[in-house]
């Protein structure tokens, strides 16, 4: 008979014996070793029907097709830029994805996008070889302007949006802040000094706390503590 | 002659004191501490991420670069000339070799997985401090790996088998000494790094490799516990 | 490259505060100086100032004096800038900046006379105590300068010379000479961004530095050491501003060692 060696949010680390017993099933981050199912990186159990599985706790972003980014652009060509994706693999960005308007051919692209902006991009496709489209067509879709960019693990990126929006919903309104969650890890924040402050730091709290129950209620309680003016209504 | 006693006391298959700790460079990607006496190792993964120049690129794979270095106040002699050395080099090659079979770079085409490891203080064993630190700093990182990668030296001295020489035992004036550095990984038990200095008969050698599946593996609870130890406020 | 960042920093410099809520004048915390942290080195110490994390480790070497010194020994300061530290770095011999942070921390020692190298003599004209100071960074988050001068001056205060039978030292043997430290010079980097002075950098202010001085300052105030460093060029009135805070703080971080 299977025999299931760890708790549901337990960590586990690369090589540890997860399960043993054919009618376990390896899953995401585990693989199989003739009867023994094993961690395959480190990573937080998750037990789905027979299926252990492995949820990444860090790792550098890699770059899906329909992931909304936050890049950085480091080089302006002549028919189009070359974006920082925070990943290990830049991303282009080509005349004819980068707006809505027409732009002439031999036009001086620095105008619409210049070095070091940021923009709020959309993977549009990923070759095998790891060559990245985007494009700024899109609702949302913009260069950045004022604000700051802070940095988060990638992997933290589901809890800080929450379902369906609803954490980043609940600290956009309690700091008043515009805040765009980028899939990649970079977030852009933009307020007065002191609520980007708290936005920063009930964010930071999230992806140091991201797999404890009751969170939202525990950024809930942040906010409202250091926000008092603000009593946080919830749907 | 017969080597009678250790020459610190400890027990013929008795590893010095070992501490390990994960996340202790911010900056990087993934990192370790792990400290074996008075060996103690640095490592700092970074990746993966683009690498420079393009010729080294490899279309099918990310590729693992390793590099070993000891600080110039390191050694319990003289200083180290920084810059590195053959020996470095030498070092940080096996070092690569014995962290390799654990990873699944074909995800990462084109890139590169750096892994730096820096020595404050050493006292024998260094290359596997290193190795034992790196393969936490990479499971810190988030890589797929399918083991960690535990290491000791092994050895002999005179007429006895060891576990963990140190720099006493290295040095060892009065006979002869083999100084054997293992890697492996703990849960296939297949071995990625195997060095040998010194005089072993082929059955003294393979009684060594025998003791060396435990003894790793002791290591393996100690890198296993680090690294948990790190998430620990992660679980509920 | 970076017109976004350097404005959000002004218009917070111009609110009293900056990216993680510090006043302009204040260091990150904790800071803290462990020293003896490495058995191997005759003196060592480890500096943290917030993040950013430094060993600095001192060995004793003997020497032949330079001609023109006989009776005196002397300081060789090193530096990397280890990769393991800032993903930016990258391996290779020392680059300019490694080559700057090493002499900026020596100057600070030297013209201070925080070491009396007359006392490191051993035999005039023969045999002198060289004293090399290696600067390693495990983490770096900004402010290599104070955090390395600082962990630099810990370790000379943690250093005992190595048994020397006259032909060979032994460093087996620490004896319990300790090096005198004759002054304790600390430095300050007071940098500016538009019209207004910080010091501690982080990792992200120090993408928007206009100009920067760092300041080496002993016990009672006098300078001892000084290095302008930014693209943009400082009005007297800034220079002044500068020493005054690299001064104060230099007092202040000197309480740590």
């Amino acid at each position: 008979m299977s025999e299931i060696k760890v708790k549901d949010k337990e960590i586990s680390v690369p090589g540890e014996v997860l399960a043993v017993g054919m009618d376990v099933l390896p899953g995401a981050g585990t693989y199989r070793d003739g009867e023994k199912i094993v961690a395959n990186r480190l990573g937080l159990v998750m037990m789905d029907g027979r299926t252990v599985k492995l949820l990444p706790l860090s790792g550098r972003y890699m770059p899906r097709t329909n992931d909304t980014i936050i890049c950085k652009v480091i080089d302006v060509g002549f028919n189009g830029w070359r974006l920082d994706t925070n990943s290990a693999y830049s991303a282009m960005l080509s005349m004819k994805d980068a707006t809505s308007e027409f732009i002439q051919r031999g036009a001086n692209l620095t105008q619409y996008y210049d070095l070091g902006d940021h923009i709020v991009c959309q993977i549009v496709n990923v070759t095998s070889q790891k060559l990245i489209d985007v494009t700024m067509k899109g609702p949302g879709l913009r260069k950045l302007k004022g604000g700051r960019i802070i940095e988060v693990d990638a992997n933290k990126v589901p809890r800080i949006i929450g379902k369906q929006g609803s954490m980043v919903v609940m600290i956009k309104d309690a700091t008043r802040c515009n805040i765009i969650v980028g899939q990649n890890g970079l977030i852009w924040i933009d307020g007065e000094p002191m609520n980007e402050m708290l936005a920063i730091q009930a964010i930071r709290k999230i992806s140091a706390e991201s797999h404890t129950s009751g969170l939202t209620d525990k950024i809930k309680g942040f906010l409202e503590q250091n926000m008092p003016s603000k009593k946080i209504h919830q749907d | 002659m017969t080597y009678k006693q250790r020459i610190d006391g400890r027990k013929f298959d008795e590893m010095r004191k070992i501490e390990a700790k994960v996340g202790v460079i911010p900056r990087a990607d993934g990192s370790a501490m792990f400290k074996i006496g008075n060996t103690w190792a640095y490592a700092a993964v970074y990746g993966p991420r683009n690498l420079h120049p393009k010729f080294m690129q490899d279309p099918q794979t990310g590729i693992l670069r390793c590099s070993y270095n000891m600080m110039p106040f390191s050694s319990s002699g003289e200083r180290v000339r920084p810059g590195g050395s053959r020996r470095s080099k030498e070092i940080s090659l096996v070092t690569q070799k014995a962290l390799l079979p654990v990873l699944n770079l074909e995800d990462y085409p084109n890139s590169v997985v750096d892994v730096f490891i820096e020595l404050p203080q050493t006292e024998a064993g260094s290359r596997c401090a290193g190795i034992c630190a790196a393969s936490m700093a990479l499971a810190d990182a988030g890589l797929d790996m399918k083991d960690l990668v535990s290491a000791v030296s092994f050895g002999k001295v005179d007429d006895k088998l060891v576990v963990d020489l140190d720099y006493s035992e290295e040095s060892y004036p009065d006979a002869g000494v083999a100084d054997i550095p293992i890697a492996m990984l703990p849960n296939s038990g297949k071995i990625s790094l195997l060095q040998m200095d010194g005089e072993v008969t082929k059955e003294e050698l393979m009684k060594l490799i025998g003791m060396s599946k435990k003894v790793l593996m002791d290591i393996y609870e100690v890198q296993k516990k680090a690294l948990k130890d790190k998430y620990k406020g992660v679980e509920d | 490259m970076y017109k976004e960042l350097r404005s959000h920093i002004i218009s917070l410099l111009e609110a009293n505060t900056r990216l993680d809520g510090r006043k302009l004048t204040e260091y990150r915390q904790p800071i803290t100086v462990e020293l003896g942290v490495v058995k191997t080195a005759e003196g060592s110490a480890r500096v943290k100032i917030g993040e950013t994390d430094i060993m600095v480790g001192v060995k004793l070497e003997v020497g032949e004096p330079y001609p023109d010194t006989p009776d005196e020994g002397t300081i060789i300061v090193g530096a990397e800038l280890l990769p393991m530290s800032n993903p930016e770095f990258e391996p290779g011999p020392p680059q300019i900046q490694a080559i700057e942070l090493a002499r900026v921390v020596d100057r600070g020692i030297r013209e201070s006379k925080a070491l009396d190298f007359k006392k490191l003599c051993i035999t005039p004209g023969e045999k002198i105590w060289m004293v090399v100071i290696d600067i390693c960074p495990i983490n770096d988050a900004g402010n290599l300068f104070d955090a390395s001068s600082l962990a630099a001056l810990a370790a000379l205060k943690n250093t005992r010379f190595p048994a020397f039978n006259g032909v060979k030292v032994d460093y087996k043997n620490k004896t319990d000479n300790k090096l005198q430290l004759e002054k304790t010079p600390i430095a300050v980097t007071v940098i500016k961004i538009g019209n207004k002075f910080i010091v501690d950098p982080d990792t992200e202010e120090e993408k928007v530095v206009d100009a920067r001085l760092t300041v080496s300052s002993i016990e009672n105030g006098t300078l001892c050491a000084m290095q302008k460093g930014g693209d943009m060029p400082l009005s007297a009135e800034d220079i002044d501003k500068m020493l005054d805070i690299g001064i104060e703080k230099g007092k202040e971080l000197r309480k740590h060692l």
